[in-house]
């Protein structure tokens, strides 16, 4: 694998490299006995390092090169997905992909954030990182998916909003900000997966739903650590202690109210096994689905309202 | 923050614009605005009340939510200990002020931010309050006005500062659905969560000239592409020519477009 290990996950990739050594040699009976001892060490090593992640180890395995991205869950989960394009008005963001599928049958609106694997599709994807046109490609495909009755699923994995000069000329204040008004009165059921790194506003942009859900080692923060460290602590380096401050966690989210279920991750983490992730998020979601269904639409609009309005602490005297 | 109240006290102010040292009182009576240059200082909560309600005459609302320290969060001082000392250099209502009174003798809301208390950030308290003037607003039928002048979200509060985006445009959602006018004032400055919710939502935004506006930080964006921003870029008056805003008004003439634009939807 091309791509640098993590300190932390380095013993992990030292059992694996020795575990693919003996697998590739010819079967015997002493190979074979060496063999079923390293998996067994494998799984143990990835348990101990997993037992115990800091916050900030998660922040990496939550923006880990070879991590699962939505189209990766979409096509892991869905069939017959039918890609659109644009906003109407300026351009076509791949940053955001969005659409129509079939979720085991049912049809659904799907949209997420998209990065790049290679470095030219990383480029193209701007990392996953939103210009106005996206959210707003984004609120069309809502709008589209309430007028033809389809519920929104959407997957969150973004950097956060893109810091660029065309981004605030286009308004994305306005075009995030839209979105959360409108995804708050969207007359149809809307689940959200935070499946990788959940950046601020560009996270928040389709982030309004009756369930919100994290992967387990994902996290959703306000700023990211980096970016918190340098404000507060006036030092970069600082982000593991921002990380732990913060809390952005999906245990931390789900112990703070913001979010309704974390979604256990396979050992080692949501790349690790993506067939498994993908069988545990399409449970997860189909499972909310089938509860929002049940409601009428006003009162599932006016629950969404007391979810959000809920949210924050505060004391009062 | 060196200098968290804008307006020094004294008999003479230097303006932060122009340099030129200027009597108070002439400062102060003309809305706080430099009467060289026309540089708009900024203004406090109380001071945007006296400005825009009849007579200045206002009941503050909800004044005793107060900050608490959901996340326990501490960098180089503690969060509970920061609170602590602007509400006692500043008083209770942490960095939004919600008033009611008359503004052109109709009944109406303001909520107006402060940047002085924490650079006007926006955390639970601040969220709460503004949630609470627009439920007031529906649940009475009032028109809505706020002041924004914010740095963003309050970072010590974690993502449920990130939150209080959502259950506030949620709130205006309704005054949307209910037919009520909201009408947003931005100030210098208005960057991160509070332009990307309720500032940006008016049904009128309107701009104080040669104000800070954005989501991105200027330093953010210079560090990510690495080369200086143009002149102007992210002031009000660029605002309005990328049509983000409805006008850009000059505090003189400010309560008379409110009023003016509230005649728009006023019940004919």
């Amino acid at each position: 694998m091309a791509t640098p290990t993590l300190p932390f996950l380095q013993p992990i990739e030292e059992v694996r490299e020795r575990l693919l050594k003996l697998q590739s040699e010819p079967s015997s009976l002493e190979r074979d006995d060496a063999l079923a001892v390293t998996k067994r060490e494998l799984e143990e090593t990835i348990e101990s390092v997993f037992s115990d992640l800091t916050p900030w180890q998660r922040c990496q395995v939550a923006r880990h090169p070879e991590r699962p991205y939505t189209l990766d869950y979409i096509n892991g989960t869905m069939t017959g997905f039918v890609e659109l394009h644009g906003d109407r008005s300026f351009a076509d963001d791949p940053a955001i992909v969005a659409g129509f599928a079939q979720l085991e049958g049912d049809p659904v609106a799907v949209i997420g954030h998209q990065k790049g694997r290679s470095t030219s599709e990383k480029v193209r994807r701007n990392f996953g990182m939103p210009r106005p046109e996206g959210y707003r490609k984004a609120l069309r495909v809502m709008r589209l998916a309430a007028r033809f009755g389809r519920p929104v699923v959407t997957f969150i994995d973004t950097p956060g909003a893109y810091p660029g000069i065309d981004a605030e000329e286009r308004g994305q204040a306005e075009a995030i900000a839209t979105n959360l008004l409108e995804m708050a009165r969207l007359p149809v059921p809307i689940v959200v997966v935070v499946t990788g790194e959940g950046g601020s506003g560009g996270a928040l942009a389709l982030g309004i739903g009756d369930r919100i859900m994290m992967l387990e080692h994902s996290i959703y923060s306000v700023i990211s650590p980096e970016g918190c460290a340098a404000i507060l602590w006036k030092d970069q380096a600082r982000a593991q202690d921002a990380a732990s401050a913060l809390k952005i966690t999906a245990p931390d989210l789900k112990q703070l109210g913001v979010i309704d279920e974390v979604i256990p991750e396979p050992l080692g983490g949501a790349h690790m096994d993506p067939p498994t992730m993908c069988r545990s998020i399409s449970a997860a979601v189909r499972r909310a689905l089938k509860e929002l269904r049940r409601s009428k639409t006003d009162a599932l609009l006016q629950r969404r309202y007391r979810k959000f309005r809920t949210m924050g602490r505060f004391l009062e005297r | 923050m060196k200098n968290p109240v804008n307006m020094p006290r004294g008999l003479w102010v230097k303006c932060e614009s122009c340099k030129e040292i200027l009597y108070h009182k002439e400062v102060r009576d003309n809305l706080l605005v430099c009467p060289r240059c026309q540089h708009h200082f900024r203004m406090t909560a109380e001071e945007r009340f006296d400005m825009l309600f009849d007579g200045g005459k206002h009941k503050l609302l909800f004044q005793k939510v107060r900050s608490a320290d959901p996340l326990g969060f501490v960098d180089t001082k503690s969060y509970r200990e920061r609170v602590t000392a602007y509400t006692r250099r500043l008083g209770p209502g942490d960095a939004l002020l919600v008033a009611r009174g008359e503004i052109a003798r109709r009944p109406a809301i303001v909520a107006a931010m402060q940047y002085r208390f924490m650079g006007g950030s926006m955390g639970s308290v601040v969220g709460e309050k503004m949630t609470r003037a627009i439920e007031l607003c529906l649940s009475r039928r009032l028109a809505l006005i706020s002041v924004a002048c914010s740095g963003g979200a309050r970072m010590q509060e974690g993502v449920l500062s990130l939150m209080q985006m959502a259950k506030i445009s949620a709130g205006l959602a309704r005054m949307r659905d209910r037919g009520l006018p909201y009408i947003s004032i931005l100030s210098d400055p208005t960057t991160g969560g509070v332009t990307a919710s309720f500032a940006m939502l008016g049904d009128v935004n309107i701009a104080e000239p040669g104000a800070l506006i954005g989501f991105a930080g200027p330093r953010v964006i210079e560090q990510t592409i690495r080369q200086k921003l143009p002149e102007g870029f992210q002031r009000s008056e660029f605002l309005l020519e990328h049509g983000m805003l409805d006008m850009v008004v000059p505090r003189g003439e400010l309560l008379d477009a409110v009023v003016r634009c509230l005649n728009c939807f006023q019940p004919s």
